[in-house]
């Protein structure tokens, strides 16, 4: 594959074609920050705040870099006045959710986010899809799901596979952000227990 | 529904993974929701995860994974036929089955959905039962309909 040079922050790189562009930031130091994105997975788009500014021969777009393909000529700035503006309305929107997550409270420090701009949601899940991606994509074990759409949006275990495969994985624990996953798991388990429940061995966690 | 006639369904789409919606529409409107035996069955024919039929079954509207009735009324709440009094039509219908939107009566006869316009304002108040269209409703007339059904 050819090669195809372009600029990040002002820095002249050269990228494979096909990279995007938080590959090639990565690479070349540049922090970019990302909720939904995990090297292991398939790029998702779904959380926008890896977003940042591309200049196109004169246009100007924002872009999520984490799904967006590096091109020729173009110049990338990962911070900007108005890039930081939608990462912090992001990051608010987010903050309704899941006031406490450390991870967002890290954000919110940098980009000067205000926890209480809008109103508290009753579920914590920001929907990054990490938890569902994961165990789709790398376990193969499609133990979780998504349910419903638009603002009723929700992950769900399902519960007889759950039973069978996730007691002793849990591998997509450490990945959500806000522990969301953590609370639907507890709940499926308390509805449908593991095979294991009762037996002493699995008990002495 | 029972197996056979699932997979029946499923044969006749020659069981490929690509045809779930198609499938899932079949069994919805021939058995009026989705029971869970029968997602099941269709998980393992079309080797599609459950948690990806999960999903689509919840987000069409469609779909229904709770018994619905043998008739389903749509009542449109659009804006001309809200105007030409569509809610007078959704309290007689609410009065006389007991149900509201959402629902579905024990005897599971009918299901009771809002609806925002259905394409034919002009015929307005509408109430659509099983797909064919009553129009022009009036309160008296709207009881009529109900009782045409058995
Ligand atoms: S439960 Fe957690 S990991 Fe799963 S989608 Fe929600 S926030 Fe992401
Ligand atoms: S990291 Fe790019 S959209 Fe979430
Ligand atoms: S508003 Fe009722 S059919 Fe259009």
């Amino acid at each position: 594959m050819s090669d195809v040079t372009l600029q990040i922050d002002g820095k002249e790189v050269s990228a494979r074609e096909g990279m995007t562009i938080l590959e090639v930031a990565q690479r070349e130091g540049i922090t970019i920050p990302t909720l939904c994105h995990h090297e292991k997975l398939e790029p998702f788009g779904g959380c926008r705040l890896c977003t940042v500014e591309v200049d196109d021969r004169g246009w100007t777009s924002y872009v999520a870099s984490c799904v967006y393909p590096v091109k020729k000529n173009i110049a990338v700035k990962t911070r900007s006045e108005k890039v930081d503006r939608i990462r912090k309305t992001i990051i608010e929107l987010l903050l309704a959710h899941a006031p406490d997550a450390f991870e967002l409270q890290k954000l919110a420090e940098e980009y000067g986010a205000d926890r209480d701009r809008f109103e508290k949601q009753a579920s914590f899940c920001i929907h990054c899809g990490l938890c569902v991606r994961y165990c789709d994509e790398v376990k193969k074990a499609h133990a979780i799901g998504f349910v419903d759409r638009g603002i009723r949006k929700e992950i769900s275990f399902i519960p007889e596979i759950a039973a069978q495969v996730c007691w002793d994985c849990k591998e997509c624990f450490p990945l959500c952000p806000t522990e969301a996953l953590q609370a639907a798991y507890v709940l499926t388990k308390a509805l449908y227990p593991p095979k294991t429940e009762g037996d002493p061995k699995a008990l002495g966690r | 529904m029972d197996t056979e006639r699932v997979d029946q369904i499923i044969d006749k789409h020659h069981g490929e993974a690509s045809s779930l919606i198609q499938v899932l529409l079949d069994i919805q409107s021939e058995n009026h929701w989705l029971p869970k035996e029968a997602l099941e069955r269709v998980s393992q024919r079309l080797q599609v995860p459950q948690a990806r039929i999960q999903h689509i079954a919840t987000f069409y509207k469609a779909f229904s994974l709770v018994p619905k009735g043998r008739y389903e009324i749509h009542i449109c709440m659009g804006t001309a036929c809200h105007v030409r009094g569509a809610q007078r039509i959704l309290d007689t219908v609410q009065e006389l089955t007991g149900i509201k939107p959402g629902e579905t009566d024990l005897d599971l006869k009918f299901s009771l959905q809002t609806v925002n316009c259905l394409g034919c304002c002009a015929l307005g108040p509408v109430m659509e039962i099983d797909g064919k269209t009553h129009g022009k409703m009036g309160t008296s007339q709207t009881a009529d309909v109900l009782k045409s059904y058995d």
